[in-house]
């Protein structure tokens, strides 16, 4: 069940299933397709980042060194970090409180729920779900509000590093 | 066991070899030796295929026969084990998957060595891998060994013997003549085959109690021999204050290690984008937590169908748990149907160690010729000679790899497979996970914190190993006349891992350069948005 959630598949309304790059992406990140595409965004950017035009002549690392410091690089990023962060902080912290309460706490562990069921037995099958749903949390995070900023951030900095994808 | 399984079990066995060795000829057919295809078998697998080849690699014999029988033995402490190997996932998928197929090109070495002086970080993180692989290899191939002798010949010595060496060659014909193509295929048949068997015996247990879920735990319960205990934690890691920590050790060391584990990581570049990547990832965690899942139900099904003492009369660990489990499902012994189920799960059973064996065995043969050869030869000619050789010696570097395996793994056919299998985590826990995460998101991270970071980790983990009791000091000891114990615990990871970060950080607060910012801003820009990426 779990394991198609990865999919574009397994979201309703989602039709494209091979063509990733041309969902609508929940924010207005056309900024950067503008300028190389000409593609038409869905929203008008709510700021203006500094633009990374550099001559073709610059060199490989001022080019990298630009595309961190604009605005789109650091929005993608602090994306990335706000979900990434706090998600293995907690799951982390759930997995050691776990196996700490199992090793330190056997009498809580053992208290019984409901029929043969006790707290140990809910706990472990909680560790599964936690994980199938922050698998899913983390897949639709990256789908809807980073993929498609870093496919363009990604294109433009090697049209400026003048690398081609092999 | 009577000849029939024999037969059945080495006919269907046979059958898996000769569709692997149909897979690495056709396969091999259209070969160019060019590292992109030996290493990352092109990067064109699908997601789902990606998915299904890291399942295979990951879901060894260990888990199906050793964690089942752990748990029809120890209830609750078994399903312990499920839990950290699951969890684990998340660790790759969020902070490891994307970012590393965005940034490296074949290994671990090479996401870590793009921001640093590549030389001595290359081979540093070279050799541990290394480490951590032929660690994990002697785990399957004892594997492989004990299952001969338990499912086919008694406790025959020379039938082990001559398992280990057919295993290790096979291995060594599919990874040096199929490269990574071969070797995902074979990983994809195997968990197709693994997680069939496994569902037919699950569907037949639950059918077996009606789809009751409290009867099947209480009459496990009863039948365990210790009643409500066997549900709760504490029965095989509770008698003290050092096993307790033993298992806190070991907890940390599966949930850190499975990110470490090169042969896990390789498979991340046999997509095209980070986008496949996380895709793959998504896909084996499903796989994974469904089979994981299974494997309680199968342990539980076996205490419950069996009772534990039978279960430990046929192996003192439990290991022969589920062989059994199926053959009282088919009908018991002599029936058609249990001779059939028992054969079916043999075979399985091989399956599985043969697949795993390959993919470890490829992980370390582009460690030694990537980042060992590639680093330590002198002359360098033109890059795509340099690029034709270095195959070449990833060719020669597994059948190497192998000879290596198939040597250890004959000297240390009595020691504990669960145990060899938690020291590789312990050790990809230790010198691996750290050096990548702070190469990935640390920004002052320097050359020389990369190096003590690797060291600093295999180190004490091997080290500590050596001085705990499965070395010396007690009777099941490697060498029970010694005693040179003077670490208590059997697993390092809970002092080994938290060393591997401390001289990471040590090494770069002491490092005389500062970190390169325009190398770590290249690092950055790439792993977030895979430009430049291979």
């Amino acid at each position: 069940m779990d394991k198609h959630d990865g999919r574009a598949a397994g979201e309703p309304g989602d039709v494209r299933l091979d063509d990733p790059w041309y969902e609508t992406p929940a924010s207005g990140w056309d900024e950067w397709t503008d300028d190389t595409t000409g593609e038409p965004g869905p929203a008008a950017p709510a700021h203006q980042p500094a633009p990374v035009s550099q001559p073709r002549s610059a060199s490989h690392d001022e080019v990298y060194l630009t595309v961190q410091r604009s605005a789109a690089f650091q929005e993608v990023r602090r994306r990335y970090r706000r979900f990434v962060v706090p998600a293995t902080a907690a799951f982390l912290a759930w997995y050691l409180a776990y196996v700490i309460a199992a090793t330190a706490a056997p009498g809580l562990m053992a208290h019984r729920v409901t029929g043969a069921l006790n707290v140990a037995m809910l706990a472990g099958l909680g560790q599964f779900a936690t994980t199938f749903l922050l698998t899913w949390a983390y897949a639709r995070h990256a789908r809807l509000y980073r993929d498609r900023a870093a496919l363009d951030i990604r294109w433009e900095t090697q049209e400026l590093t003048g690398r081609t994808i092999r | 066991m009577t000849g029939d399984h024999r037969t059945l079990a080495l006919v269907l066995f046979s059958a898996f070899i000769a569709v692997t060795l149909a897979i690495t000829t056709w396969v091999s057919r259209r070969r160019h030796g060019s590292p992109e295809e030996f290493y990352a078998g092109g990067r064109l697998f699908s997601p789902m295929e990606n998915g299904f080849a890291i399942a295979g690699d990951y879901m060894s014999a260990a888990s199906f026969l050793g964690v089942s029988g752990l748990i029809a033995l120890f209830g609750y402490d078994g399903l312990l084990y499920c839990v950290g190997f699951l969890v684990a996932w998340l660790v790759v998928l969020f902070l490891v998957a994307e970012l590393v197929r965005n940034c490296g090109r074949f290994t671990l070495a090479d996401v870590v060595a793009a921001r640093m002086r590549e030389r001595p970080v290359r081979i540093a993180s070279g050799a541990a891998s290394v480490t951590v692989s032929v660690l994990y290899l002697v785990a399957q191939m004892v594997g492989a060994g004990s299952l001969v002798a338990l499912l086919l010949d008694g406790a025959d010595a020379r039938a082990r013997t001559w398992t280990v060496i057919g295993v290790g060659a096979l291995m060594v014909v599919y990874v040096a003549f199929g490269g990574m193509r071969a070797t995902t295929w074979i990983q994809i048949v195997k968990a197709v085959l693994l997680l069939g068997g496994a569902l037919t015996l699950t569907t037949l247990v639950v059918m077996r109690f009606h789809g009751d879920v409290n009867g099947l735990l209480n009459t496990a319960a009863a039948r365990s021999g210790h009643g409500r205990a066997f549900l709760a934690p504490g029965l095989k890691y509770g008698a003290d204050w050092t096993s307790r920590l033993d298992f806190i050790s070991l907890g940390l060391a599966l949930v850190l290690g499975t990110a470490g584990l090169p042969h896990i990581l390789a498979r991340f570049y046999t997509v095209p984008t980070a986008r496949s990547a996380r895709r793959s990832a998504v896909w084996s965690i499903g796989l994974i937590g469904a089979f994981y899942l299974m494997t309680v139900v199968l342990g539980l099904g076996a205490a419950a169908m069996l009772g534990s003492d039978a279960v430990r009369a046929s192996n003192k660990s439990g290991n022969t748990a589920v062989p059994l489990l199926a053959l009282n499902l088919g009908g018991g012994a002599g029936s058609t149907g249990g001779t059939v189920l028992f054969a079916v799960v043999a075979a399985v059973a091989f399956a599985t160690i043969l697949a795993v064996v390959a993919g470890i065995t490829l992980a370390s043969s582009a460690s030694v010729a990537h980042d060992l050869y590639a680093s330590l030869r002198r002359s360098r000619g033109t890059a795509r000679d340099g690029q034709r050789s270095e195959v070449a010696v990833a060719r020669f570097a597994a059948v190497g790899v192998g000879a290596v395996a198939i040597g250890l793994a004959l000297v240390a056919q009595d020691l504990n497979v669960a145990f060899l299998v938690g020291l590789a985590f312990a050790v990809a826990a230790s010198a691996n996970l750290p050096v990548l995460l702070y190469a990935l998101f640390w920004s002052r991270f320097t050359t020389r914190g990369a190096v003590w970071s690797v060291y600093g980790g295999l180190l004490p983990a091997i080290t500590l190993v050596v001085l705990s009791p499965v070395v010396s000091g007690t009777p099941e000891s490697l060498f029970p006349r010694a005693d040179f114990a003077l670490f208590p615990l059997e697993n390092p990871g809970l002092v080994s891992i938290p060393l591997g970060f401390l001289m990471g950080w040590l090494g770069t607060v002491l490092s005389p350069e500062a970190a390169d910012e325009a190398r770590h801003a290249e690092t950055e820009v790439r792993s977030l948005t895979g430009a430049g990426a291979a």
